[in-house]
């Protein structure tokens, strides 16, 4: 049941490459000393380099080069011994220089790829990366605070970047999505950065075009600006994608313009810049002589990479066993995988630690709103509670109200346990006095079960666990039911 | 002339025979008697004798500490497009009239280090972008030596200060030919270093690739004690070169025996004037009689300096002068909303050469021109640097030239802007190659100064001042006005 | 090549340099008087010449990420032509017009 509209979009294909910018975790400005920090009073973090006084000149932070640098490595790049610097020429007010120090003709790595997952035939499904480069970012503008003007911080200005420009190779607006969420992934895992699209250290503009199938040609793009959310740039894909088959279904076509997502709206609208007038007459950086990396250097940074989601995902499926589900959810951030780890390895059961990791530790931080490394637990020390709760010695419950008092106030496991009386009773005697007061008190429910309703195993258990407080062996306690009630 | 050389004036200030203040009331005088301010030679965009009187209180106070820097107690000009923090730096352009600079250029804190006072910020062609000090926002300077005529540019002021004897030593700054030109007009030393030996922090961009601090002196040493001073590696100059810095003074002490100098015969065309021809020849003759060898050499691609430069300068002082908008400090001119503001602000602040140059700079590195202009330049670039370095691969040390096809022309003589630009036809090769350069007094025209010029390779400036510092001595009088 | 008039509005334009249509037209006539003279630059074969990257400097030197900004020994109030807590002020800008 397609209606004719829909029928009509099927006859388009959506084409998307996607433009991101990254902050990088510097301690200082890109060119100048400044500190690169947030929460400053208006311009207090700004010098003669960065508010552009006459005579000022820049100088490159070496720790930007270096992360750009595994930023790089890490999306599969060829990292460039050479590359130089350009001169991006527009007048606007929070870029004090008029014209942004960028890289333009020979950026500082070219041709990597992000795997988002396999073709219909199990092929890699792979985005490519035309190219990374390194810039600088430009101060805010804040248009609301005062009527009639707009106010200038150059608090951010010259703070360094990473732009990240993919290849045309996105179908559909979650193919966005997941090359997104999986660049910020890495990204992550590098440490480069702390990629947070809310807060601004990951920006992301996508370039949407749509063409025929069959057509190899690409469309005429428009460049969706102000995403806010990786959910929202897959809104936005989709809504100017049906915007632009609307016009080229009624015959017409696209102009080629900068348009703005309104998330509120869920609309896109052009914006009022004049095309065409863009014109940045880059040239090369004539202040900064081209920037040279040794292969050594570059070769020491790629020995220095950690292990990246791609591979620790495919060593966790194969070295713990565990599904491509718990996986994913485990190798979310290094910190997690690395904390899962922690457990599995001081612990030596894969499929326990990931449960307890996924389970409680994760709903636990959920709860808080925090992240892993807020976790107050060791992975060692929670290897040791679960190593009582696999030998017996508490039970699984009992297990949980462990770790909540280990999460606070904390201590060792194992003399929480003891203290409060949580070790796991196996004593046939004590458990046989047990059972033979529930069955003493439901004598109804002892009969029927002995009749063969066996799905009363469970209340009865229940019940006698409730005499133990907890603490009786369900297993145990099972078997000699069963022995007991045994026709 | 001066009465006092640097080396005098060190001497006789580490002594207590002159004393800071002292030499910065001779200077003041000298200024009176010269007729230095606006209504004469207008040497100064701005001087404050309370300021230089605090200059010498601070290299009193060095020499009172055992202080024995270079410069202890000898007074320099600046040009106003260095950045200094108690005199204004406004590049002689009303859009950054009143700016005073919160931080100093390097190569002022050197010159403080030294002992040197600084006095004076002197008059320029706005932006460096001129060879006449006829183009700037305080009005012309005049030639010392004839008053009639222009002193040269863009380094106008500094040149006259040293030509009327009000300092020994003054910085100026280099994009073409800028200190040499001048200096030769005016019959003095002007010396332009190799690029990167001297930061250009705190120095005004006018073309970051061409763009160079240099010195004048009174003499030779008074110009290699000046550079000896300003040079060395600046780390917040990332075109500054890690080199050590000989003591350019101690080339006096040098032979020119067996020094190889180039002759090249395109500094020497049918149409260079005979007169400044036969100085030059003259110049040679003398060192040949030192025992220097003149070799007659080619750079092939002499001739292209003149377009390669006003391709890639005025393209990088297109972008270098975009922050002069208004928003920061400077000039501000309201107009109709954040652009009316920046063209009111920058069509009022920018005088004809510089919003032509700006212009020109413009159009090369804009969509559709940028390959046939300045990729195309910066290529022919490349073979004027490849001349130099063949030509001092294949043995000469120093070549020896004419320093400009004229000498001081009338103020008001030259309107076209590409015959002005003719100026720096012999000059703006070093510029491009980044090969240290500088100009001396040879000789007089119709009484007025012929600067010769020597060049050397990157880094060889010590050959250089060897060369000047023979020539000067055998030269002598007859060199100058 | 020709500089037009409309060539000259445009890069006026691009530098944000507001010029007179008398003065447009002079800039015109003295651009294209300048770059005849650069025409003899096509009359060099530069096939397969580098082009010049600045002069005679090799390689980008790097400073340590270590925070020691160069000073202002005035503040940005001394010099701002107009300043607000702190903020430099400009006149109103829609929030997205970027460059036009």
């Amino acid at each position: 049941m397609t209606t004719s509209a829909e029928g009509l979009r099927d006859e388009w294909e959506l084409v998307v490459g996607l433009e991101v910018h990254v902050q990088l975790k510097t301690r200082t400005k890109a060119f100048c000393s400044c500190s690169a920090a947030f929460g400053a009073p208006p311009n207090a973090n700004t010098c003669p380099v960065c508010l552009a006084l006459p005579g000022a000149l820049p100088v490159l932070n070496a720790h930007a080069v270096e992360l750009a640098t595994l930023a790089s490595l890490a999306l599969g790049c060829t990292v460039h011994e050479t590359s130089v610097f350009a001169r991006k020429n527009y007048f606007y007010p929070d870029s004090p220089k008029g014209y942004q120090i960028s890289q333009f003709d020979k950026p500082l790595a070219t041709d990597g790829f992000v795997e988002i997952g396999t073709h219909a035939d199990g092929t890699p499904l792979r985005i490519g990366i035309t190219r990374v480069h390194m810039e600088e970012d430009a101060g805010k503008s804040i248009h609301d605070r005062y009527p009639g003007v707009t106010a200038i911080d150059l608090n951010r200005s010259g703070t360094p970047l990473v732009e990240i420009v993919s290849e045309p190779d996105m179908r559909t607006a979650a193919q966005a999505g997941t090359y997104l969420r999986l660049l910020k992934q890495i990204l992550e895992y590098v440490d480069v950065s702390d990629v947070s699209m809310e807060e601004g250290s990951l920006r992301v503009d996508a370039n949407v075009s749509a063409r025929r199938w069959g057509e190899t040609t690409l469309g005429t793009k428009t460049e969706v600006k102000n995403l806010n959310s990786f959910s929202g740039v897959e809104r936005a894909i989709e809504v100017e994608f049906t915007r632009q088959v609307a016009i080229l279904n009624a015959g017409g076509t696209i102009a080629q313009q900068t348009m703005l997502w309104d998330a509120n709206a869920s609309e896109v609208r052009p914006s009022r810049t004049k095309e065409g007038s863009h014109d940045y007459r880059y040239f090369p950086e004539p202040d900064l002589p081209p920037l040279v990396l040794t292969a050594d250097w570059i070769a020491a940074r790629r020995a220095a990479l950690p292990e990246l989601p791609a591979a620790r995902r495919a060593r966790f499926i194969a070295e713990y066993a565990l599904s491509e589900y718990d996986v994913d959810v485990l190798i979310s951030t290094s910190a997690l995988a690395d904390y899962f780890e922690s457990v599995a390895r001081a612990h030596g059961g894969a499929k326990s630690a990931a449960n307890w990791v996924m389970g409680e530790v994760l709903s636990y931080l959920k709860s808080r709103g925090e992240g892993i490394s807020d976790f107050p637990v060791t992975g060692a020390d929670l290897g040791r509670l679960l190593d009582l709760v696999r030998d017996g010695v508490i039970s699984h419950t009992a297990g949980k109200q462990v770790l909540q008092i280990m999460i606070a106030p904390g201590g060792n496991p194992a003399e929480i346990a003891e203290r409060e009386g949580l070790i796991q009773v196996d004593d046939a005697a004590q458990l046989g006095e047990w059972l033979e007061d529930v069955i003493r008190e439901m004598p109804d429910e002892s009969e029927r079960y002995r009749g063969g309703e066996k799905r009363l195993q469970g209340v009865l258990i229940g019940a006698a666990m409730k005499k133990s407080k907890g603490r009786a062996d369900p297993r145990k306690l099972s078997q000699m039911l069963a022995a007991r009630l045994a026709l | 002339m001066s009465a006092l050389s640097a080396a005098a004036l060190r001497d006789q200030t580490i002594s207590g025979d002159a004393s800071p203040a002292e030499t910065v009331d001779a200077a003041v005088a000298r200024c009176a008697a010269v007729g230095a301010g606006r209504e004469r030679l207008n040497v100064f965009a701005w001087a404050d004798d309370a300021d230089a009187r605090d200059h010498a209180a601070l290299a009193l106070r060095q020499r009172d500490q055992g202080g024995t820097g270079l410069l202890l107690g000898v007074p320099v000009a600046i040009k106003d497009n260095i950045a200094t923090l108690t005199l204004p730096t406004t590049c002689g352009s009303n859009i950054l009239a009143g700016y005073v600079s919160p931080y100093e250029a390097t190569v002022v804190t050197k010159l403080r280090a030294a002992g040197a006072i600084p006095f004076g910020k002197t008059n320029m062609d706005e932006f460096a972008m001129g060879s006449s000090t006829e183009h700037s926002a305080y009005g012309p300077t005049r030639n010392p030596l004839a008053p009639d005529r222009v002193p040269g540019g863009s380094s106008g002021g500094s040149a006259a200060a040293v030509a009327a004897g009000i300092v020994p030593v003054a910085l100026g700054s280099e994009t073409g030919g800028s200190v040499r030109q001048p200096a030769s007009f005016c019959g003095i030393v002007g010396v332009k270093p190799s690029y990167g030996r001297v930061s250009r922090f705190g120095l005004v961009a006018f073309a970051s690739s061409l763009d160079h601090v240099g010195v004048f002196g009174a003499t030779v040493d008074d110009a290699a004690r000046g550079l000896r001073v300003i040079a060395g590696h600046d780390p917040r100059d990332a075109t500054s070169v890690d080199a050590p810095v000989p003591d350019y003074h101690g080339a006096h002490e040098q032979s020119v025996k067996g020094l190889v100098i180039g002759r090249p015969r395109e500094y020497f065309p049918d149409s260079l004037d005979p007169r400044i021809r036969e100085r030059c020849d003259a110049a040679l003759e003398r060192l040949r009689e030192l025992g220097a060898e003149v070799r007659d050499v080619s750079l092939p691609h002499t001739s292209m300096a003149i377009p390669v430069y006003y391709i890639v300068a005025p393209a990088e002082a297109s972008a270098n002068l975009s922050r002069f908008d208004g928003v920061r400090y400077g000039m501000r001119v309201e107009g109709e909303g954040l652009r009316g503001m920046y063209e009111a602000t920058r069509s009022r602040g920018f005088g004809p050469e510089v919003t032509r140059r700006i212009l020109l700079g413009t159009y090369v590195l804009s969509a559709g021109y940028y390959d046939a202009y300045y990729r195309k330049a910066q290529q022919v670039r490349t073979l004027i640097g490849r001349d130099f370095t063949d030509v001092f691969a294949s043995g000469v040390d120093v070549l020896f030239t004419p320093t400009a096809p004229t000498t001081a022309f009338p103020i008001g003589a030259i309107s076209d802007p590409y015959e002005m630009y003719m100026s720096d036809i012999f000059t703006a090769t070093a510029n491009l190659a980044g090969v240290p350069a500088m100009s001396q007094p040879i000789g007089l025209v119709d009484g007025l100064p012929v600067g010769g010029q020597f060049m050397a390779a990157h880094l060889g400036e010590m050959k250089m001042f060897a060369a000047a510092y023979a020539l000067e001595r055998a030269l002598g009088s007859e060199a100058r006005a | 090549m020709s500089i037009t008039l409309e060539d000259v509005r445009h890069i006026a334009s691009l530098a944000r340099l507001g010029l007179s249509e008398q003065r447009a037209e002079s800039v015109a006539t003295e651009l294209n008087t300048i770059l005849s003279h650069m025409d003899a630059l096509s009359t060099v074969n530069t096939e397969g010449v580098a082009e010049a990257v600045g002069s005679g400097v090799r390689t980008m030197p790097l400073r340590d990420d270590a925070s020691a900004p160069i000073p202002l020994v005035r503040p940005l109030e001394s010099f701002a032509p107009s300043l607000r807590d702190g903020l430099l002020l400009v006149p109103r800008l829609s929030s997205h017009e970027t460059v036009e």
